[in-house]
């Protein structure tokens, strides 16, 4: 039933297209970043350039087996694989090494293996096969308790190891659990909770529960005079004003000092160019300097000369905007798109709910990267260490997005024989 | 498996396309509309560094050498690289103590870790060398070659003047000038610094987050070179320049020497003098300071700035004015009965055979015959009344370049004075005054104050027979014969040329048989005039003017020496010492005598000189 003529047959090409081009034109880019000039050959295997070739090298390969390996497989070790990646994350506080304060990386020779990447490859495929399952249905509360739990538990362990921006990027599961059915309520709880808590910090909290008030009452007006909303409202109020007031414990305690400065400098409380805000305010200068088509490749002068930090991992995205311009940029969002859309596209076309599922975690995981990434790199969000998928240097997060995308390509290109 | 989809999946694809599109606004806010990004981004990576050109070298008439620039080093520090050094050896090459090295490194991470600033300023080549041996071990350290001024002959302080760094003010004044840039301060430095300057190049250098160079921007689109300032040969000869110094040193005064024929300024000396090589390099603010408090005021320039009255020297342009004016013939005769007296006035004067005609009265500078030229004039019915005349006669001296400025090429020059009438009407009232008031004008005493520069001048007038041309330094810019208009014009004064040759008769006289025969000198023709000047301050000033040969007068020469009595004492035997040597080039046996007099007379007991040179 599930005899393919060739590994190839039925795979998403558009799809495949888009990665190579973003593969390698993000290589292009980590060659402009760190380019040395003693080092002028972009197959160098001792600069971050050469570095990245053999993990395109190692990435496609991967492609390739995966392509191979029976679709089965994946759904049948969707769990194993889940608890191996929990296990190792657990690992890695222990194990690791201290890169930047965060404990990340667990040693392996000369490569340095970041669990938390692959922990959201086994995240979205343990939470498809849960939620694929017969008799799962989402409006039930132990479906939801053991959901939510799925994907807090690596986000904890991740939080644990230092490393908030991969913590971060499991809240994209909430657009999973969305499509499958959870309240649209839990969107809206979640942005207007995040919205309070910007505006908690920014605004006295006075006005924001003057405001709070203001809008319930007016809410109030616009419903049914019935005691079932008064209550839903009153406990909304109390929810909101609480969030107000314990914002200040969150940002005093849980944060640390590091990222309440960051958060501090995106939100104008503080200019502090040559301290926590000289990333992004060297970031932007380097994004906004390319102008509309960009100093041209290996012209940039803010990503080549240091000026910008980390630039071929985090901010790999200023050499895009320095070197190539406001084309260069926008082209990148728009393939980006237009990857998304192909991914839901492919998603939705699944008669198995697994895959479904699971296309849709990879679209969410795209996306919360790309959200966080950029919105740091122009300003728009505090400065979270997170990598731009495909462009930013480095094996683990190259191979696990590569494994993500291949391994929903795979799956997808059984489309025409599952019937289930 | 839920049917109806399709609503979460709009939503969910609404949130990504929202998303991503605020993002590319906000992309094409920052990269195409606001535009301060670029500037931010070159002014990180971009450096605009200045090459300084060399300053153009200073020559004399003859060709020598008399200011050039000597290779000093900058020693530079950036704190960020200096790592454990050896402070102990390092501070004994610079000999500077360790809490000197400490606040000097304090100061350098004060301006930026990253950026290297200058830790010591202008080491020699001796030090630097010393340094440099043991560089290796200092790092962090380097040295950046600068040029100083310095001086060969070490005369001529006041005519050189010095170069200094620009100042805010001088920043704004010229935009040209950068901080750090340095400019003329005085003397020709400041008179020629356009010329001498050259031009600043620039070259605009990559650099990365820790200052590193990392190559030029654009392949050099942008640079320029520097252009070396222009050599300046001066008028003035080294050797005579030199030669002054030596005889006025232990005195006080001024002296100048004019080439009557075309007005270049040959040597001009402000005595006591000092060694240029003072002022320069890491000595100069010690010895700035110690010069600036000598009580004897070695950096004035005496010989423009210092107000002189003339005394019998005077006498030359009230015989002329006297002889233009009519008042007086070249044959008029004044008889001397030891003095004049007019009213309660009375002039004195010394023994002499009288009466008196121009020629005589030059020669023995009779008081009387000037007194009487002097009321003469003012009391010429031509001009109505003494005002009116002792108007016609300031304006008779004013030709002469007195009581104006000369427009010498040299910064500081000052004008003298001349009092005018309307000093006379507020001193005595209005119609109130007359000859007997100003009688000590028709001596050369009373209010004139005249500069040793214009009783050079007057002298090269006299030579030249009624004109001269604007004293100047200058002979040549660069390879080009320079001469500006205004130094090649004939000036002439309002005294015909007819009424000269009776005047020089006389001053030919006074070196032959009047009150400088002691200082004639064989084979040369001279025509000079003694002067005793009076002071209120202390003894009379020695006042001397010659010019020579009379045929074709090569060199007019004024020296006053201060506070010496007579003329004919020391001004007289330095001024034709001067003369000598300037147009024979030695000094003849018979002179030696006077010579050695000269050179060995002390009138100012100088300070122990505690102006320290440079360092090795």
């Amino acid at each position: 039933m599930r005899q393919q003529k060739s590994i190839f047959d039925n795979i998403d090409w558009p799809t495949v297209s888009i990665y190579i081009v973003m593969v390698l034109f993000g290589w292009l880019n980590i060659f402009s970043a760190v380019y040395n000039e003693a080092h002028p050959s972009i197959l160098d295997a001792t600069q971050n350039y050469g570095k990245q070739l053999m993990w395109i090298a190692v990435s496609a390969l991967f492609a390739i087996i995966i392509l191979i390996i029976d679709g089965k497989f994946y759904e049948a070790f969707a769990i194993p694989f889940y608890v191996l990646m929990i296990a190792l994350n657990i690992g890695a506080i222990f194990l690791s090494r201290d890169v930047k304060g965060a404990h990340a990386w667990i040693p392996l020779g000369s490569f340095n293996l970041q669990p938390s990447e692959f922990a959201k490859l086994a995240t979205a495929l343990a939470l498809a096969k849960y939620l694929s399952s017969p008799y799962i249905r989402i409006a039930e509360n132990k479906t939801k308790i053991i959901a939510s739990f799925m994907i807090l538990l690596p986000m904890a362990i991740i939080l644990l190891q230092n490393d908030t921006g991969s913590a971060l990027v499991f809240a994209s599961f909430l657009f999973v659990l969305y499509r499958e059915g959870l309240s649209q309520n839990v969107l809206i709880f979640g942005f207007i909770a995040a919205l309070l808590f910007v505006l908690s910090l920014m605004v006295a909290k006075v006005y924001l529960i003057i405001a709070i008030v203001v809008v319930l009452v007016l809410t109030w007006f616009t419903l049914r005079r019935t005691w079932r909303n008064f209550l839903a409202l009153t406990v909304v109020g109390c929810l909101a004003i609480g969030l107000v007031y314990s914002v200040d414990y969150v940002y005093n305690t849980a944060l640390q000092p590091h990222q309440k400065q960051r958060i501090d400098v995106l939100l104008g409380k503080k200019t502090d160019l040559k301290g926590a805000g000289y990333n992004v305010n060297q970031s932007l200068i380097a994004i906004g300097s390319g102008s509309i088509t960009g100093k041209g490749f290996l012209q940039g002068t803010q990503t080549k000369f240091d000026f910008v930090p980390e630039q071929s991992t985090d901010f790999i995205f200023c050499t895009v905007g320095e070197e190539w311009g406001f084309i260069g940029t926008s082209s990148v969002l728009l393939l980006f798109t237009v990857l998304l859309y192909r991914i839901i596209i492919i998603a939705e076309r699944q008669k198995n709910a697994f895959v479904r599922v699971y296309g849709y975690g990879v679209a969410s995981i795209l996306f919360f990267h790309v959200f966080i990434n950029v919105g740091m790199a122009i300003g728009l969000l505090p400065v979270i260490g997170i990598p731009f998928p495909f462009f930013s240097y480095g094996g683990s997060s190259l191979i696990s997005f590569t494994l993500l995308l291949f391994i929903l390509i795979k799956l997808d290109s059984y489309r025409m024989y599952v019937l289930r | 498996m839920r049917s109806d989809s399709g609503n979460q999946r709009t939503v969910i694809l609404g949130i990504f396309t929202i998303v991503i599109l605020i993002y590319i606004v906000r992309l094409f806010y920052i990269q195409v509309i606001d535009n301060s990004y670029v500037a931010s981004a070159n002014n990180n990576v971009l450096r605009y560094v200045t090459q300084y050109p060399a300053r153009g070298f200073v020559l004399d008439r003859k060709g020598k050498m008399m200011v050039f620039n000597q290779q000093v080093y900058d020693l530079m520090v950036t704190p960020r690289m200096v790592k454990s050094i050896d402070t102990t050896d390092f501070c004994n090459i610079l000999q500077i103590s360790k809490d000197d090295f400490i606040r000097k490194m304090n100061k350098a991470r004060q301006y930026s870790r990253y950026k290297a600033s200058i830790f010591e300023k202008q080491l020699s080549a001796v030090t630097n060398a010393m340094l440099q041996e043991k560089m290796y071990k200092f790092n962090g350290f380097y040295t950046e070659a600068r040029s100083i001024r310095m001086y060969p002959q070490a005369t001529a302080a006041h005519l050189l003047g010095y170069i200094g760094e620009v100042d805010d003010k001088l920043v704004e004044k010229y935009p040209y000038y950068k901080s750090g840039d340095y400019i003329g301060i005085s003397g020709i430095e400041q008179s020629y610094e356009e010329a001498l300057r050259g031009k600043r190049g620039l070259k605009v250098v990559m650099v990365d987050v820790h200052n590193n160079v990392k190559g030029s921007f654009q392949n050099g689109q942008y640079d320029s070179t520097a252009i070396a300032g222009e050599n300046l040969v001066l008028s003035i000869d080294a050797d005579l320049q030199a030669y002054a110094e030596k005889l006025m040193a232990h005195k006080r005064g001024g002296i100048v020497a004019i080439d009557p024929s075309n007005g270049e300024i040959l040597t001009m000396v402000s005595a006591p003098a000092y060694d240029p090589n003072l002022l320069v390099g890491r000595v100069r603010a010690h010895n700035y300071g110690v010069l600036l408090f000598d009580k004897e005021k070695p950096l004035f320039n005496r010989a423009m700035m210092a107000y002189y009255p003339p005394g019998s020297t005077f006498k030359l342009i009230n015989a002329l004015c006297g002889l233009d004016a009519g008042v007086i013939t070249s044959e008029t005769r004044f008889g001397c009965r030891g003095g004049f007296g007019i009213g309660s006035v009375y002039v004195h004067c010394h023994p002499h055979a009288g009466p008196v005609e121009v020629r005589t009265a030059v020669a023995v500078s009779c008081n009387s015959f000037y007194c009487q030229t002097y009321q003469a004039f003012l009391g010429n019915a031509n001009y109505g009344n003494t005002e009116k005349a002792y108007n016609e006669w300031r304006n008779y001296v004013l030709s002469f370049g007195i009581g104006r400025k000369l427009h010498v090429d040299l910064p500081h020059e000052l004008k003298g004075n001349v009092p005018t009438s309307a000093y006379f009407d507020k001193l005595y009232g209005r119609n109130h005054w007359k000859f007997s008031n100003v009688i000590s004008l028709s001596i050369g005493q009373g209010e004139l104050g005249i500069t040793p520069l214009q009783m050079a001048n007057t002298t090269a007038i006299i030579a030249n027979g009624g004109y001269y041309y604007i004293p100047h330094v200058v002979h040549a810019i660069g390879n080009r014969k320079y001469l500006p208009k205004e130094f090649t014009t004939r000036q002439y004064c309002k005294v015909a040329p007819e009424h000269f040759f009776a005047v020089q008769d006389g001053m030919q006289k006074t070196m032959e048989a009047g009150t400088a025969r002691g200082s004639a000198v064989k084979g040369i023709v001279m025509c000079g005039k003694t002067g005793t000047a009076q002071n209120p301050h202390g003894k009379n000033h020695s006042v001397f003017v010659c010019y020579a040969p009379r045929d074709k007068p090569k060199i007019a020469v004024a020296v006053l020496v201060e506070n010496a009595g007579q003329g004919a004492w020391f001004a007289a035997p330095i001024a034709t010492l001067m003369i000598e040597k300037y147009l024979t080039d030695s000094i003849c046996q018979a002179s030696k005598a006077k010579e050695k007099k000269m050179l060995d007379a002390i009138i100012v007991p100088l300070a122990k000189d505690t102006a320290t040179n440079i360092d090795d």
